[in-house]
């Protein structure tokens, strides 16, 4: 395969997640698995998938970046790790997509800003949170067509997907998508929440989204436009449903989602976490065809010394 | 049962809800001037807590709560700098409200927190317990929906919470269902696993008529502290009457430190007159208890009969059978559209 070469960083549930997208991926070409414990079974099964691994973080992947041709990485590990890794992978000229809530290059939710992004020159894209994922292109469907004030979203999650990292920080997961709600989804005032619903058989991820717009709601264009970005949405995430709505009351639209995942390597209820891994890897393969084509040269970022 | 004379002289705190539970019922339409009558009255009956925040907790003004009339911030500060004795508690839910409204909270002058999961996930609590502790609140690990999950996983998130730092756990029937026996196996069990000197509340709703029961097997079964709201008022069919749990705890020797004929007249004079209509446990609030669905779910299910024809009572028998949880009230109306389609009364 030709494809451009990649590396993920934490070889636990997304990033395994995340490599079987890849591996299905004409352009993206997996090549590196990096984990921090040598017992890890994602470890094994990328290495039976037929990648390169490491135990010793990320600085055991730097010495083979250059000769192995990496030039995107994933990291999937941690808001506190994520710093270090994007620092040392940057300064060989690898771009970086950030799974963690870390946040410190410009949010990317694809259907909403993905071509914009491309002109930018960026070395680092976040891809805001699961729920941020999940809702962020209907608020952005809602003010493409008029302003939208205010924007409220509601994720309900299957406890069995959250992991330890998202529960010791729901306040950052919170702040992030609020944030996102905003400066991606074009409402004027944005708020997040989230619920962690422990049901068994687990529950499917449900998305609710609020938008009060400023003027009377253009009933006809809103529905029109939250179907188009359904349909967008659903082609990298086929299970990304609209439930009910969008139901009009005043100003208020409410829009009523459910995310099934395709079921990789996480179950089908997991659905907040194969939008990330989905977005990820979509959000990759733009970068890819520009590299590919010649549009898009990566260059190595030197530490400022300065900030 | 429980022998009353067991429990002469025994301490327990109450802790006044109807300004935060109260808050559902009154749509978070309270003003500021029911706030501080209330709470003065309450001050000056000897009720050392009472809570004063949104109905759902710090940060729960939103379209999918319903907006409150003022914000937490106004609320608090009026109604802190009022208290001669009574500390001022807010309720803060982690998802819902974050570590800077808490931060908020403390500087307005609360003193106490609840800080709340559902009953199964207590690890989602251990950044704002730990603030907190840090902003020397007095701490309190507020676990609801207790009826879902079995005692043995009950006992194992409450010991979360304390190796937190919570100085109190609470078991929260917020679906009004339990029945005495559950309480007082609850209530045991957390009084054998954790430390001695960490406090045990509970926290009722009257659903099936069981608030005062409740409460009083809970304190037989080692509670220090009970909520409950003046009038009742409160979600569903309110919380624990506290005046009524005040007299209880009178004719049996126990020790509240309220003057139960005080909190009877700001029940009856403060609160009541307040109140769209008191609390009862009419067709809708009963299913709650029966059923054991979130008793905040009573409001938005009544305004989906009204919009959808669907009746509250199948609506919630259906958000019981999904196993909504608490903060799920956008599910409310998504399954009244739902179901509407499937009867009928909504084109397909």
């Amino acid at each position: 395969m030709s494809g451009i070469k990649c590396a993920i960083i934490g070889p636990g549930n997304i990033g395994t997640d995340l490599l079987y997208k890849l591996l299905r991926s004409e352009v993206l070409d997996p090549v590196w698995m990096v984990g921090v414990d040598p017992t890890s079974e994602g470890l094994a099964r990328a290495r039976e998938l037929g990648l390169k691994t490491t135990s010793d973080g990320i600085d055991g992947l730097v010495p083979h970046v250059v000769a192995d041709g990496v030039q995107i990485a994933f990291d999937a590990t941690s808001a506190y790790v994520h710093a270090e890794n994007n620092r040392k992978l940057n300064e060989l000229g690898v771009l970086m997509i950030d799974l963690t809530p870390a946040a410190i290059g410009p949010f990317c939710v694809p259907p909403v800003n993905l071509a914009t992004l491309s002109a930018q020159k960026v070395m680092n894209v976040n891809m805001v949170t699961c729920a941020g994922q999940a809702t962020i292109p209907m608020v952005r469907a809602v003010s493409r067509v008029q302003p939208v004030g205010y924007a409220e979203i509601v994720a309900t999650i299957a406890s069995k997907s959250v992991g330890p990292g998202t529960r010791k920080n729901v306040d950052e997961f919170t702040r992030t998508t609020s944030d996102a709600v905003v400066r991606i989804g074009g409402a004027k005032r944005g708020k997040a929440m989230s619920v962690v619903n422990p049901a068994e058989p687990p529950l499917m991820m449900r998305d609710t989204v609020y938008c009060e717009t400023e003027d009377a709601p253009d009933r006809e264009a809103i529905t029109r436009s939250v179907h188009d970005m359904i349909a967008e949405v659903q082609t990298y995430v086929p299970g990304y449903r609209l439930k009910n709505g969008p139901i009009f009351d005043g100003n208020k639209v409410s829009i009523y989602l459910e995310v099934e995942g395709l079921g990789d390597f996480l179950p089908k209820y997991a659905g907040n976490l194969d939008i990330m891994t989905a977005a990820a890897a979509r959000t990759a393969e733009m970068f890819a065809h520009e590299l590919l084509d010649g549009s898009l040269t990566l260059s190595p970022v030197l530490e400022e010394a300065t900030q | 049962m429980t022998n009353n004379s067991d429990l002469r002289g025994r301490n327990v705190k109450m802790h006044d809800m109807c300004l935060r539970d109260g808050m559902h019922s009154m749509r978070h339409q309270i003003t500021i001037d029911q706030m501080i009558d209330i709470a003065t009255g309450l001050d000056e009956a000897g009720v050392p807590l009472l809570q004063v925040t949104h109905g759902d907790g710090l940060g729960g003004s939103s379209l999918q709560f319903g907006r409150g009339l003022h914000t937490d911030k106004e609320y608090i500060t009026a109604v802190a700098s009022r208290m001669k004795r009574a500390v001022v508690s807010v309720l803060h839910v982690p998802g819902i409200g974050t570590l800077d409204e808490l931060r908020m909270a403390a500087d307005c002058g609360a003193g106490c927190v609840h800080v709340a999961s559902h009953c199964t996930e207590a690890d989602i609590t251990e950044q704002h317990i730990g603030l907190g502790r840090k902003l020397g609140m007095d701490t309190v690990g507020f676990l609801i929906m207790a009826h879902m999950t079995p005692v043995d996983n009950f006992v194992a998130q409450s010991l979360l919470m304390e190796s937190y730092g919570a100085t109190t756990v609470y078991c929260v029937d917020s679906a009004g269902y339990m029945l005495p026996e559950e309480v007082t196996d609850r209530i045991s069990a957390l009084r054998s696993a954790l430390r001695p000197e960490t406090e045990i509340g509970f926290h009722g709703h009257h659903n099936l008529g069981m608030g005062v029961a409740n409460s009083i097997a809970a304190v037989a079964a080692g509670a220090d502290r009970i909520d409950g709201s003046a009038a009742g008022l409160g979600a569903g069919a309110g919380n624990t009457p506290l005046e009524l749990f005040a007299a209880v705890s009178e004719r049996m020797g126990i020790e509240t430190g309220v003057d139960t004929f005080q909190l009877m007249d700001v029940a009856e004079d403060r609160v009541l007159p307040m109140m769209p209509k008191p609390p009862r446990a009419d067709r809708d609030s009963l299913t709650l208890g029966y059923a054991g669905v979130y008793s905040t779910f009573l409001y938005a299910a009544k305004d989906a009969q009204r919009k959808y024809g669907i009746p509250a009572r199948d609506l919630l028998v259906e958000l019981a059978r999904k196993k909504m949880i608490g903060g799920q009230e956008d599910m409310i109306e998504d399954t009244a559209l739902t179901m509407a389609r499937e009867r009928g009364l909504l084109p397909a």
